[in-house]
């Protein structure tokens, strides 16, 4: 059960959060559904020797302890959702690697940049200058950050092994910071059902356990890449299913900003360059803190 | 020639023979069976001549109990095709794994699952619901009828309508493949540019405008037509909450009409509301049909809360405990119910402030929620319980609910949703909510009022057997999701990579599909054994469970014009309380009383409706301006009609009420 | 835990009366009713301001309410309405006095302001399709053309039923029924000034500005 058994700092957080919130609940549930048993079993009509009292109908007390139960674990969940959101918010840069280690000071994270195809997985690569199909790759320990959005459907960028999941949207960008801590081989793939090659839109996350292995990683794709081109892009974006892992070393530096921007086709005026003034979907600024993509526009 | 062409299209638009779908066997199968039934059914029909006693007495009629009656049927039958998808649905899972393909292509299986939600939310829950409202609130309520007993009538065939429409798509065209709420971009015209969306789209406004109008009648009906001395703080707990689900029905259903109007314009006049490109904002689709999403969810389960109230006060022989605070609870509950939509979409990426604030609000509801489970609790707590069937499905319905009450506050910590969204613990959850709260209070409220509506019991031993299995089949069926979604499996998928452990789950969730359909198949069976059995079964009383409310108080099942004097209420439990002032039930003094007269203008209108949705469907554009000019007028003519109420004359009344009197006498 | 023991109101058993033996009718809910449609109507209106809210300003490039909108023709439009809203409260004033033909009277004129408004509004239109400013030209357009044009088809409606209510009035007089006739059509016909007023006030007037 990979939610409970997560590789990475930020699901390891979540997967906690889930066994804190459930045992929390269960001090209320236990006792409700034992108690329904009990009492079903106790007041059974053939049961002569248990009290009968038809007109029982109120006890203030009681009511008091009816509302007041429920109301004190709200009030202990509440404040773990409020401090946790904060602290899980995917928008938010990682400070952390794991439970033990802080991010070092001056570390940059990955930066990732994911399109949703239908039904395949574009990621670029900006600091490498290289960009793959279906097949993602980090060092170990290392944050990432992703940022996501979609040629057309909505899809959800989801590895849970990594962190939790966000929404792919067409002309606005959504943001995800993760960390792997192991190293290994990882599924990742859409949690948002796009249409008929939804299935098979998966996609390997691999870990690896050196920042020299990461290298290599790169360096293979760079041999073996070929051109990302506007126009060979518009090629990958034909629906297709299964589509194998490809390799771009040779990747338009613009192509992504265009994508985000609706602009792909040569003539296309960009949202960013459009009246529309509260797109948020044109900040490439790369300003965590405020920019959710999904505010406003 | 081009003129020829032109006219074709005019008259068909897009529809042509390629729109049969033979080239699925799965289909024409379910055809075949489907047209062979319906003509055994027909044939039937008209050999025994029934035509004009349907026509007359049930089509037409716009008496609330027959009307409450219908909606049941249409639900039940739903049920069953809703049901078929979800059991193709679960053999296709539990068979597709590595080089298995299953037997539905993604084409079909995803119109199948879109078909399924749709379905069962639409056209089961809902008319099941309405139904039970329809036929139970004014009995409670000491009323003869409702408030606008014609439009009554006019709301029930309009969600037949719609529900037609549904079933047209399996045959003739396709359903949706976008998921039971078709967000854009992929329901646009762009990504989906066949007729299923637009199947979708005009069967659920066509039933929509049953469903306001209904929500609008109950409302005027509980609030105008209350007996005498019955205050708000006397009204019986079915009555509370049927009246916050409808001022839920009000205040959402318009919601969901304006933004599937908006969406149809996108995809017929090519607007941008909901488009990629020229500023449009998908978010704001979702955003909106979740404004209506997240209250339908309690216009579904709060009758069923007050099913469960009644249920349990009756079978334990107790007053309800703590009504007061169950008013209460209901109400927050319906207010909160429209601040927690954003839960749906945590995933969407608004800011940490706001998920928290959406996750808190959702959290709050459990708590007046969880004081309703108390009272229940503590209703049955010195209580003398009968573990009559209705008392069985109550128990089931705590414990089951319970549970999935736990993972939906899981589901709305922002942090956890983000690992457990979309994936099958969140289609665990809401199924065990929505099978364990809604269709167990259902079933509760069915066996519990069904020797009201018909005059004799259910047979205990095939109803006990349906709620075994429904309870079983439920936890094998819906428990290995939750493992599945913890497993990192997402909702909606046709296909999977080989895994063995997953694909056992799968199985044994097939199973459990398999144990509901025994459940489903029993409870049939105790229709047909105990409408053979009725003579043994029959309730000459009118009060077969010893119950408390005003419903109880008049024959089974009740006369036309359900009491032949109104009721004076004094109590919460006012029939229980006419018992122990031994209560004698007036023999003579009848006098005329005045009653609404029966219409085909309802079902003509819904009948043109059906047309003119198929019509757009198709791009059919005469038969579409033909038929709405023909809506028009039928409307407009209808008005024209001053002459809609007669008098049931004394006698008449003298007549029914001494016949009671004969059959009370017969069982002392 | 304490607990209460209840015992129903006690009191003279023999005093109570558990039936009504008049002849009993619950008072009409014919104008709730009708206004519980028009307060779902208003959600309908009210999801339509909230999309022209979002989307009042997603120009893509297209033309902005403050070049399209000609804001003395509005205007003229808007006094048409609030003018037949007069006119309509005149038609009831004339109902309690049971005058039927000065009811019809006042009906026809309501009538005609509205057909004069639906004719501006339709001039407008077609003059924005002419600048090929359409609906699908942009989110903003077609968010502004469902608002007005969803208000412009009650208007539509309410002339249709108003033409109705004038021949049902010429046959039957004022009659219980034809009085509550008039009484609901005169909440809708109301309830589209009201909207007006914030279609014409956020729309139109907050469009202009820069």
């Amino acid at each position: 059960m990979v939610v409970m058994s997560p590789s990475g700092d930020v699901a390891m957080q979540q997967r906690d959060l889930i066994l804190w919130a459930t045992g929390l609940m269960l001090i209320v549930i236990v006792p409700v559904i034992i108690m329904t048993l009990m009492f079903a079993w106790r007041y059974r009509a053939s049961n002569r020797d248990a009290e009968y009292s038809p007109d029982w109908d109120h006890s203030t007390m009681l009511e008091l302890v009816i509302w007041a139960v429920p109301l004190l674990i709200i009030i202990a969940l509440g404040a773990i959702t409020w401090v946790s959101t904060h602290k899980l918010d995917p928008y938010r840069p990682l400070d952390r690697i794991d439970a033990s280690r802080p991010v070092p000071e001056g570390t940059e994270p990955l930066v990732v940049q994911v399109v949703s195809l239908e039904w395949k997985w574009l990621f670029f690569y900006p600091e490498q200058g290289i960009a793959t199909v279906n097949e993602l790759a980090a060092p170990v320990d290392r944050p990432i950050r992703f940022e996501i959005t979609s040629h057309s459907n909505m899809n959800s960028f989801y590895i849970p092994a990594l962190a939790g999941q966000i929404y792919s949207m067409a002309g606005m960008e959504t943001k995800l910071h993760g960390v792997i801590n192991e190293p290994g081989v990882y599924d990742g793939f859409s949690a948002n059902y796009s249409g008929a090659g939804f299935s098979h839109m998966r996609f390997h996350f691999h870990g690896l356990e050196t920042e020299a292995d990461f290298e290599d990683w790169v360096e293979k794709v760079r041999d073996d890449g070929g051109e990302l081109s506007r126009a060979s892009y518009k090629q990958l974006a034909e629906p297709s299913q299964k589509e194998p892992v490809r390799y771009y070393a040779d990747v338009d530096p613009g192509l992504y900003d265009a994508i985000l921007n609706r602009c792909v086709d040569p003539g296309t005026v960009c949202m960013k360059d459009m009246m529309d003034h509260h797109g948020s979907a044109h900040t490439n600024d790369h300003d965590e803190h405020h920019d959710h993509g999904s505010h406003g526009n | 020639m081009l003129e020829q062409l032109d006219l074709t299209q005019l008259i068909f638009g897009r529809l042509s023979w390629d729109a049969i779908p033979l080239h699925d066997p799965v289909i024409v199968a379910t055809f075949v069976v489907v047209a062979i039934g319906g003509a055994a059914l027909l044939g039937a029909l008209t050999y025994y001549r029934v035509w004009g006693y349907l026509w007359k007495e049930w089509f037409t009629s716009i008496d609330h109990k027959k009307i409450g009656i219908m909606y049941m049927v249409l639900g039940l039958v739903m049920l069953l095709r809703g049901f078929a998808d979800a059991i193709m649905m679960r053999i296709q899972q539990a068979w597709a794994f590595g080089d298995a393909t299953g037997y539905l292509p993604p084409d079909h299986y995803d119109q199948i699952f879109t078909a399924h939600g749709v379905i069962m939310i639409f056209f089961v829950a809902m008319p099941l619901i309405t139904g039970i409202m329809n036929y139970i609130i004014p009995l409670q309520i000491g009323a003869r009828d409702v408030a606008f007993p014609f439009l009554n009538n006019f709301s029930f065939w309009m969600t037949a309508s719609g529900a037609a429409l549904v079933m047209a798509s399996l045959f003739i065209g396709e359903f949706a493949k976008t998921g039971w709420l078709a967000y854009p971009p992929l329901s646009g015209i762009m990504e989906s540019p066949g007729v299923g969306v637009d199947y979708y789209l005009w069967a659920l406004q066509i039933a929509g405008v049953g469903t306001l109008l209904s929500g609008i009648n109950l409302l005027v009906t509980i609030v105008k037509m209350r007996a005498p001395g019955m205050n708000l703080m006397k009204m019986p707990v079915f009555t509370w909450t049927s009246l916050c689900t409808n001022v839920l029905i009000v205040a959402a259903f318009p919601v969901l009409t304006a933004v599937l109007g908006m969406l149809l314009l996108d995809r017929y006049l090519g607007t941008a509301f909901f488009t990629n490109d020229l500023g449009g904002n998908v978010m704001m689709y979702i955003n909106l049909i979740w404004i209506w999403g997240h209250p339908e969810v309690y216009i579904l389960i709060l009758p069923a809360f007050g099913i469960f109230s009644e249920v349990v006060s009756t079978y334990s022989g107790k007053r309800l405990f703590g009504y007061a605070s169950m008013v209460y609870a209901t109400v927050v509950i319906t207010v909160l119910s429209y601040m927690v939509w954003l839960h749906h979409f945590f995933t969407m990426g608004s800011g940490a402030s706001v998920n928290s604030f959406f996750g808190i609000t959702t959290m709050i509801i459990s708590i007046p929620t969880g004081a309703k489970i108390f009272n229940w609790l503590f209703t049955m707590y010195r209580g003398r319980i009968r573990f009559e069937v209705p008392m069985l499905w109550t128990i089931g319905f705590i414990i089951t609910f319970v549970i999935g009450g736990m993972t939906g506050v899981l589901l709305a910590v922002p942090p956890a949703d983000f690992v457990l969204h979309n994936s099958l613990f969140l289609v665990a959850h809401f199924h065990n909510v929505i099978i364990g709260g809604v269709l167990f209070g259902l079933f509760a409220g069915i066996t519990y009022w069904y020797p009201k509506a018909f005059g004799y019991k259910l047979d205990p031993f095939w109803g006990k057997m349906s709620f075994w299995f429904w309870t079983i089949g439920f936890y094998f069926a819906f428990m290995p999701l939750y493992v599945l979604g913890l497993m990192g499996v997402t909702r909606r998928m046709s296909q999977f990579e080989e895994d063995a452990a997953m694909q056992f789950w799968f199985q044994v969730a097939a199973f459990g599909a398999f144990l509901i359909a025994l459940g489903i198949l029993f409870f049939i069976v105790q229709l047909v054994v105990s409408h053979r059995r009725r003579d043994q079964l029959r309730d000459t009383t009118g009060d077969p469970w010893d119950g408390r409310t005003l419903e109880w108080a008049t024959s089974s099942p009740p006369p036309q014009y359900n009491f032949a004097f109104t009721p004076r209420v004094h109590d919460l439990d006012a029939w229980w309380q006419m018992k122990q002032h031994k209560y004698r039930r007036p023999e003579q003094g009848f006098k005329a009383i005045h009653m609404p007269k029966n219409t085909a203008a309802g079902i003509i209108l819904a009948g043109i409706s059906t047309v003119l949705g198929f019509a757009l469907v198709w791009h059919m554009w005469l038969l579409a301006g033909v038929s709405f000019a023909a809506l028009l007028a039928v409307a407009i003519g209808h008005t024209f009609n001053y002459d809609r109420d007669y008098h049931i004359p004394a006698e008449e009344v003298e007549r029914v009420e001494a016949e009671r009197t004969r059959m009370l006498a017969s069982h002392v | 835990m304490s607990e209460t023991t209840y015992t129903p109101e006690s009191g003279d058993v023999e005093a109570l009366e558990f039936h009504v033996t008049e002849d009993h009718h619950p008072e009409t809910g014919t104008l709730l009713g009708f206004w519980l449609y028009l307060m779902s109507d208003c959600l309908i209106f009210a999801c339509l301001f909230a999309t022209y809210g979002v989307l009042g300003r997603s120009y893509a490039g297209g033309p902005t309410g403050a070049e399209l909108f000609d804001l003395p023709l509005v205007a003229i439009n808007t006094s048409f309405l609030l003018l037949s809203s007069i006119t309509y409260g005149f038609a009831m004033l004339e109902t309690q006095r049971k005058r039927v033909g000065a009811t019809i009277g006042w009906l026809a004129v309501t009538g005609l302001l509205g057909v004069a408004f639906l004719g501006l509004e339709l001039y407008e239109f077609a003059h924005l399709l002419n600048e090929g400013a359409g609906p699908q030209r942009s989110a903003f357009l077609t968010s502004f053309f469902a608002l007005v044009g969803t208000h412009g088809l009650h208007v539509l409606f309410g002339i249709i039923w108003l033409v109705v209510l004038v021949v049902q009035l010429r046959k039957h007089g004022l009659i219980v029924e034809n009085q509550r006739r008039l009484f609901c059509l005169s909440m809708f016909w109301h309830f589209l000034d009201v909207v007006w007023i914030g279609v014409f006030t956020f729309v139109y007037l907050m469009g202009v500005l820069p």
